[in-house]
C-alpha cells in the first residue's frame, strides 16, 4: 500500500476517534482542548513526566512484540496479564535469594531470566491446553490469568508477606544493590530501554526475514497449505505462544527489577490488555508498533494529572485508546468493503 | 452462620440473575453466529448507565430501560463493523470490552458511591407463603424472576418457533439460509443487538439489585467473561449455560462463607478463586470429552455441544 494512503488512514482514524471523543466532553461540559493541555503537559513536558512515560512504554512495547509472534500465528493470547505477572514472580523468586555469592549484575541478569522463562512457561501452557488439549486459547488463557492472579496474591500475603505484617502494599524491598541502576535526575533504567529497543529490533527481524519468521505466518494465514509444505502448526503456534509469553514475562521482570523493586498484587497493571489494543490498532504488522505505543503510554502518563487538576477520572485516557482502535476497525473496515467496490 | 437450604437456593438465584441474563443473552447472538466478546464492558457500562438514569428519575424502571438500550447500542456498533462491515468479531469484542469499561467509569464518576433507587422484592402472593420453596423460590425482585422465565424461554423461542429456527440457521448454514430468501446478515445483525440487551440488563441487574450501586470498582468485574465461558462449555443450549451460570454463584457464595470459618486465609483469595475454579471445572469437562474412556465420556457428552458451524466467520453473499 502507498504511504499516501497509509498516511491517509491514520488521519481518518485519529480525526473519528478524537471528533467522537471531543464531542463527547463538549457534551459534558468539558472543553477537549484543556483535556489536551493537560494531557500533553502531564506527559511531554517535563523530563521527570517523559520518564514516567518511558517507564509505561518498556512494559508496554515488550508485550506488544510478544503478541506480534501470538498474531502472527493466527492466535488470540489474551493470557498476557498472567504472563507478566509470572514473569515477575519468576524475577522476585531470583531477587530474593540470599547469599549467592554472585555479583549484583549477574544476580540482576539472571533474575531477568528468569522472568522470561517463567512468562514463556505460562504462555507454553496456554498453547499446550490449545494443541493437546483442545482449550480455546482465549479461555485458557483468560483462565490463567485469574490463576496467576491468585498466585501473586497468595505469595504476597502469604510466604513472601512483609516482615511483620502481611500488606497488600506488596513484599519487601530489595535491598539497594538489587535495583538495577537509574542515573541521578532519571526515573527509568537505561538497561530497560537498551532491552526493550533490542528485543523490538530482533522481533522485527525473525518475523519479517527468517525463515521461522515465515514459518510462523504461513501456520497464521493458511495453516491447511502450511502442512502441505511440512509445517506443523500446531508446534509453531506453541513455539509462539511460548516465545509471546517470554516477551510478556520480561516486562514482568523489568517492572519488578527496575521500577517496583518489589513484588506488588497490581504488578502487570493492565499492560498486557492495553498491548492488545495496541498491536491491534498497528493493523498486526511490526513497525507502527513502538510509535502507538509511546502515544497510548503518554496518555496513560497523561491521564494520571486529569483527577488531580480537572477531578475527571483517569479512565478518560482508555476512553481515547479504545476508540482509537474501533475507529481503526470501523476505518479498515470501509475501505476493505470500497475496495470490494459494493 | 447459620445456612439454611432454602435462604441458599435464594441467593444461589439472586447472585447468579444477572448472570443467566449475559449468558443467554451471548447464547442467542452465538446461535446466529456472531461471537460478541465485548460482555465485560457491556455489563459495566449497562450498570452504569442503568444506575445514573434510575437515580435522575427515581426510578428504578427507567434505569432497566436506559440498561438494556445501552447493551442494544454496543451490540449495534458490533453489527456494524463485525458483521456489517466484515471485521473480524474477536477484535471488534475487544476494542468493545475496554472501550466501554473505561466509558462507565469516565461518565459515571459523578455518580460514584452516591445512594441510588434499589429494586424492591416483590413476595408472590400465596405462592410465597408455601414453606421451603416459597423463600427460596417466589420472594425475589422482578430482576430474578425475569431471569427465571428467561430460561425456559430462550429455550422454547430458539428450538420451538419459526423465528427460533431461522436465528439457528443464520448461525449453521447462512448459505440455505440465503436460497429461502432470508438474509442471513440481518438476521445476526438483529439477534447481536437483542443479545446485547440482555447483556445490558444484566448490568442494570447488578448495580440496581444485586450489588446496588455505582462505583470504580463496582464489584461485576469479571463476570462478563465467566458468562463468556458459560456458554461455550455449556454447548450453545439456554438450559445448561444457566445451570453453569448457578454453579458459579453456589461457588461465589461458598467463598463468602468460607471467608468468615478460615480467618488466616486472606479474604481476597476466596473473592478470586471461583473464576480460575470455574474456568477449570470448563476446561476439565472439554477435556474428559477427549478421552477414550467411555464410561467417563458417556456423561460428560451430556455436557457438551457443538459449536454453531458459521461462529465468528463472516459471511459473505456470493
Amino acid at each position: 500500500m502507498s504511504i499516501i494512503l497509509q498516511l491517509r488512514r491514520i488521519v481518518m482514524i485519529t480525526v473519528l476517534a478524537l471528533g467522537a471523543v471531543s464531542l463527547l466532553l463538549i457534551l459534558l461540559g468539558i472543553s477537549p482542548l484543556t483535556i489536551g493541555i493537560t494531557l500533553t503537559k502531564g506527559s511531554i513536558f517535563s523530563w521527570l513526566k517523559f520518564n514516567h512515560v518511558l517507564t509505561i512504554w518498556i512494559p508496554l512495547l515488550l508485550c506488544s512484540c510478544g503478541l506480534l509472534f501470538t498474531f502472527r500465528a493466527g492466535l488470540w493470547n489474551i493470557g498476557v496479564e498472567g504472563q507478566v505477572i509470572c514473569g515477575a514472580i519468576g524475577a522476585t523468586l531470583v531477587l530474593r535469594l540470599d547469599n549467592t555469592g554472585l555479583p549484583p549484575a549477574a544476580l540482576l541478569s539472571f533474575a531477568l531470566f528468569t522472568s522470561f522463562l517463567a512468562g514463556g512457561l505460562w504462555g507454553a501452557l496456554a498453547g499446550l491446553l490449545k494443541t493437546r488439549g483442545g482449550v480455546n486459547e482465549i479461555f485458557g488463557g483468560l483462565g490463567l490469568n485469574f490463576v496467576a492472579q491468585g498466585v501473586v496474591l497468595w505469595l504476597i500475603l502469604g510466604p513472601w508477606k512483609r516482615a511483620g505484617m502481611a500488606s497488600m502494599s506488596g513484599t519487601d524491598l530489595f535491598p539497594r544493590e538489587l535495583w538495577m541502576w537509574i542515573p541521578p535526575g532519571w526515573r527509568v533504567a537505561p538497561a530497560a530501554i537498551v532491552l526493550v529497543v533490542i528485543v523490538f529490533l530482533l522481533t522485527g527481524m525473525i518475523l519479517n526475514a527468517t525463515r521461522f519468521g515465515l514459518k510462523i505466518k504461513a501456520a497464521g494465514f493458511n495453516p491447511q497449505a502450511a502442512r502441505l509444505f511440512g509445517i506443523r502448526p500446531d508446534l509453531v503456534g506453541f513455539t509462539a505462544m511460548s516465545i509471546g509469553g517470554g516477551l510478556a514475562g520480561l516486562a514482568g521482570g523489568v517492572q519488578v527489577s527496575c521500577v517496583y523493586h518489589r513484588l506488588i498484587p497490581s504488578i502487570s497493571s493492565s499492560y498486557g490488555y492495553l498491548a492488545l489494543l495496541v498491536v491491534m490498532l498497528a493493523g498486526y504488522k511490526v513497525t507502527p508498533v513502538p510509535i502507538i505505543c509511546l502515544l497510548f503510554a503518554c496518555l496513560a502518563a497523561g491521564s494520571i494529572q486529569l483527577p488531580i487538576t480537572l477531578q475527571i477520572d483517569s479512565s478518560l485516557s482508555g476512553v481515547i485508546q479504545g476508540a482509537l482502535v474501533l475507529s481503526g476497525l470501523l476505518v479498515y473496515g470501509l475501505q476493505q468493503r470500497k475496495s470490494r467496490g459494493h | 452462620m447459620e445456612i439454611s437450604i432454602p435462604s441458599l437456593v435464594a441467593a444461589i438465584l439472586v447472585m447468579a440473575a444477572p448472570l443467566v441474563l449475559a449468558a443467554l443473552g451471548e447464547t442467542l447472538t452465538e446461535k446466529a453466529g456472531v461471537v460478541n466478546l465485548s460482555l465485560d464492558g457491556t455489563i459495566l457500562l449497562g450498570a452504569m448507565s442503568g444506575f445514573v438514569i434510575a437515580s435522575e428519575s427515581q426510578s428504578a424502571l427507567f434505569g432497566f430501560i436506559a440498561a438494556a438500550a445501552t447493551g442494544a447500542t454496543v451490540g449495534a456498533v458490533l453489527a456494524v463493523i463485525g458483521v456489517r462491515l466484515g471485521q473480524s468479531q474477536v477484535a471488534v469484542g475487544f476494542a468493545l470490552t475496554f472501550l466501554c469499561r473505561d466509558l462507565a467509569y469516565f461518565l459515571g464518576n459523578p455518580y460514584a458511591r452516591q445512594q441510588g433507587p434499589q429494586l424492591e422484592t416483590l413476595p408472590i402472593p400465596i405462592l410465597s407463603k408455601i414453606p421451603f420453596l416459597g423463600e427460596a423460590f417466589f420472594s425475589h425482585s422482578l430482576i430474578v424472576y425475569l431471569s427465571l422465565l428467561a430460561i425456559p424461554g430462550c429455550y422454547y423461542f430458539l428450538y420451538r418457533t419459526r423465528q427460533g429456527l431461522i436465528l439457528r440457521s443464520a448461525g449453521e448454514n447462512p448459505d440455505g439460509c440465503w436460497a429461502r430468501g432470508i438474509n442471513p446478515l440481518r438476521v445476526q445483525i438483529i439477534y447481536t443487538i437483542l443479545g446485547s440487551s440482555l447483556v445490558g440488563l444484566a448490568g442494570g441487574a447488578f448495580s440496581l439489585a444485586v450489588k446496588p450501586g455505582w462505583g470504580h470498582p463496582q464489584g461485576c468485574e469479571g463476570i462478563g467473561w465467566i458468562a463468556l465461558a458459560l456458554v461455550i462449555f455449556g454447548g450453545w443450549n439456554p438450559v445448561r449455560v444457566a445451570a453453569g451460570a448457578y454453579f458459579f454463584g453456589l461457588l461465589q457464595l461458598l467463598g463468602i462463607y468460607f471467608q468468615d470459618y478460615f480467618t488466616t486465609i486472606p479474604a481476597q483469595i476466596f473473592q478470586v478463586a471461583p473464576f480460575p475454579l470455574m474456568i477449570f471445572a470448563l476446561i476439565l469437562i472439554n477435556l474428559g470429552h477427549k478421552s477414550k474412556d467411555r464410561k467417563l465420556t458417556g456423561w460428560i457428552k451430556l455436557l457438551s455441544g457443538r459449536p454453531p458451524k458459521w461462529l465468528g466467520k463472516n459471511y459473505k453473499q456470493a
